[in-house]
């Protein structure tokens, strides 16, 4: 039910057509973060409900544990994949490529950290390098050879699992006790402020790019190249390097993810790593409220989007649902979304209801 | 660059890639020329060959399916699993899967269509569903033991060379002349063609485009469904996590074929010829003892290249 709740909202929020719902169509879309948020609570009621233990947190060693900080943790990967993937989505596009490039940012670390002495220092430069390269590589053909996003990702979304794979030569690469890292480690482990790191950097990555897009005319830019590129152009925009910036920015925060996942299983696993994560992400664009199509983004929306997609996953396994077998309520959700995003299906459900009414 | 019509110039070049990949193999390689590596390109792509083949049509009409993959791991788990499990004969189980594979390709083209969906959104839906209904099935793989499957696995037709073709490429083959007929000598093919061209001009010229779109998925889950039986026949198993990602390949196998991605444009032969580039790819490797990654690399810059060559030559 917490899926209908969802798309049932951005459905209305979305239609247009009606002049007597005008109105009321404005609060809504001045307030789409509602329909995210109440399906959230849903979820979350429904937990405290059926299962107490989801809310118990503890204290050990001054940090805290429990099914919510690990919903947290777990989700962060998500919630910093999402964050890229509404700037690519705003402007009309869709970046596939981000799992693998998580793949290529963990095995590059792991070969640095287990092959050289320079540790941090060398790791950090060298994902900044692979996000500005993979990230410029979509990028330009998006925007300067105008292929369509979705085939332009395609091609580093195939190859970047094997250049993933040719860095680690194709084994999964162990960054064991003698090439362990402080640092490193602390990425995907450490605590601060009681709370994983990983909440501090999803946390800072979304109020820093939060505050960059809408402090500055930036955010207006992509939204406006998403609705009406042609019309951007026009007025000055210089739409392609919006378009290659986002992408790079999408790169990026598939790098830091990257990093998150192997500091996680202290290790790179080229075969798993990222595997499926671009769905997850564009899933959770889709129900925090911005539309494929480009135009209006909300990051907040996507933010709460990938938490109750990380919520609906972990309370799954809660119940003993296999993780195997997960992708099967998600995929219902996601066709339910598009569903109820769609104009011609809330026609045929209307028109349904009208009938009852009369009968 | 009269002489040569501009739609057949993808062709052309993916002919000529195959031509100077498979010699410079055989140059460099000593028995790369041989019948029994042919009879490999095909068997050990049989599968991917059937579902590239709807993954054509799907392209032709404009539309994408990424949904390939997970059917197949699907229909190979399934029907392992119904006949040494479940002691049922091979014949209806392969029907059961067909009727699946068929009714969830229709479901999803129907979705498509009349609620105008993107097929990129609801078909990966269809991914997500179909690998979770497959570890549903049974999370780990089956052996098939079957008479059925003994007798099918004896098949081998003699190619020359004292090479054979098992019953895998057969019917690939058999599909593959299907194909070239239904695409370029029927009226359903030639409205594939027209809807990937222009949808609306297709309208207006009154074509049975809601049809034919969902007539498009409908065969390719029917296709996806074959190749996953395809695959139980070659390995004599099911697994459900069999053809992961397998229709990036597809795709890719497509695109290299010289098929436009936006519709309209190319030809079920190119498909044929890019899966062999596909395949001699990663025969090259093997014969190289080369790392398969470098494989991967290299069919990410022949997408890269053609993708690019496709924009020069459509700019216009």
């Amino acid at each position: 039910m917490t899926d209908h709740s969802v798309p049932s909202t951005t459905a209305e929020a979305i239609q247009p057509s009606e002049a007597s719902n005008r109105i009321s169509v404005i609060r809504l879309m001045g307030s789409r973060l509602v329909w995210p948020l109440v399906s959230l609570a849903v979820v979350l009621v429904f937990n405290a409900i059926f299962i107490p233990s989801f809310f118990a947190v503890e204290v050990r060693d001054g940090a805290f544990y429990g099914s919510l900080i690990d919903v947290l943790n777990r989700g962060s990967i998500g919630i910093i994949l999402a964050m890229g993937m509404t700037l690519v989505i705003a402007t009309g596009g869709v970046d596939l490529s981000v799992g693998s490039v998580m793949a290529i940012s963990g095995a590059v670390a792991a070969l640095i950290l287990t092959e050289t002495q320079l540790g941090m220092w060398a790791v950090l430069p060298c994902a900044l390098l692979v996000a500005v390269l993979a990230g410029a590589m979509n990028g330009v053909l998006v925007a300067y050879l105008k292929i369509q996003p979705i085939i332009a990702t395609l091609i580093l979304m195939v190859s970047g699992r094997g250049i993933a794979k040719f860095i680690t030569g194709e084994k999964i690469i162990t960054i064991g006790d003698d090439s362990y890292n402080y640092f490193f480690d602390f990425i995907g482990k450490g605590h601060l402020f009681g709370l994983p790191f990983t909440v501090t950097i999803f946390l800072s990555l979304f109020v820093v790019t939060g505050l960059f897009v809408r402090m500055t005319s930036l955010g207006l830019f992509i939204e406006s190249v998403g609705a009406n590129e042609t019309a951007s152009r026009a007025s000055g925009i210089a739409d392609k390097w919006i378009k290659i910036a986002v992408y790079i920015f999408a790169a990026f925060c598939a790098v830091i993810a990257g990093l998150i996942d192997s500091s996680n299983i202290n290790a790179a696993d080229t075969m798993n790593a990222g595997v499926f994560t671009e769905l997850d992400a564009i899933f959770a664009v889709v129900v925090g409220g911005t539309a494929l199509t480009g135009g209006r983004f909300s990051l907040t929306g996507s933010l709460i989007g990938a938490v109750l997609l990380q919520t609906l996953m972990t309370t799954l396994y809660t119940y003993g649902v296999p993780s195997d077998v997960a992708p099967v309520p998600k995929a219902i959700v996601i066709v339910a979304v598009c569903l109820l995003q769609s104009q011609v299906f809330r026609t045929h459900v209307r028109r349904l209801f009208g009938k009852g009414a009369k009968r | 660059m009269k002489l040569i019509p501009k739609k057949w110039i993808p062709l052309l070049t993916t002919a000529a890639v195959f031509v100077f990949l498979f010699s410079a193999a055989s140059m460099r390689f000593e028995g790369f020329a041989s019948m029994y590596v042919v009879a490999d390109l095909f068997s050990e792509n049989a599968f991917l060959g059937i579902t590239a083949i709807g993954m054509t049509l799907v392209i032709l009409s404009g539309g994408i399916d990424l949904s390939v993959g997970s059917v197949i791991g699907f229909t190979s788990i399934l029907v392992a699993t119904l006949i040494t499990d479940h002691q049922m004969s091979p014949v209806f189980v392969w029907s059961i899967a067909l009727a699946l594979g068929t009714v969830f390709g229709a479901l999803m083209g129907a979705l498509i269509h009349v609620y105008r969906l993107p097929a990129f959104l609801v078909t990966l839906g269809g991914l997500f569903l179909a690998r979770g209904m497959a570890f549903y099935v049974k999370p780990e793989a089956v052996q098939i033991d079957h008479p059925v499957y003994d007798r099918l696995g004896d098949i081998a037709i003699p190619i020359g060379g004292g090479a054979e073709l098992g019953i895998a490429p057969l019917i690939f083959l058999v599909l593959f002349m299907i194909a070239l007929v239904v695409a370029h000598y029927t009226r359903f093919g030639r409205n594939v063609y027209a809807i990937g061209g222009d949808e609306e001009s297709a309208v207006l010229m009154c074509l049975p485009v809601g049809r034919t779109k969902v007539c498009v998925y409908t065969i390719n889950g029917f296709l996806s469904a074959l190749a996953g039986i395809t695959m139980t026949l070659y390995m004599d198993s099911g697994n459900p996590i069999n053809a992961t990602a397998l229709e990036l390949d597809a795709i890719a196998v497509v695109v290299i074929g010289g098929t436009l991605l936006t519709g309209g444009v190319g030809y079920i032969a190119g498909t044929m010829l890019g899966l062999l580039i596909y395949a001699t790819i990663y025969q090259i490797t093997f014969f190289a003892s080369l790392r398969s990654s470098i494989a991967t690399i290299a069919i990410g810059v022949l997408l890269l290249g053609f993708i690019v060559l496709q924009k020069m030559i459509h700019r216009d």
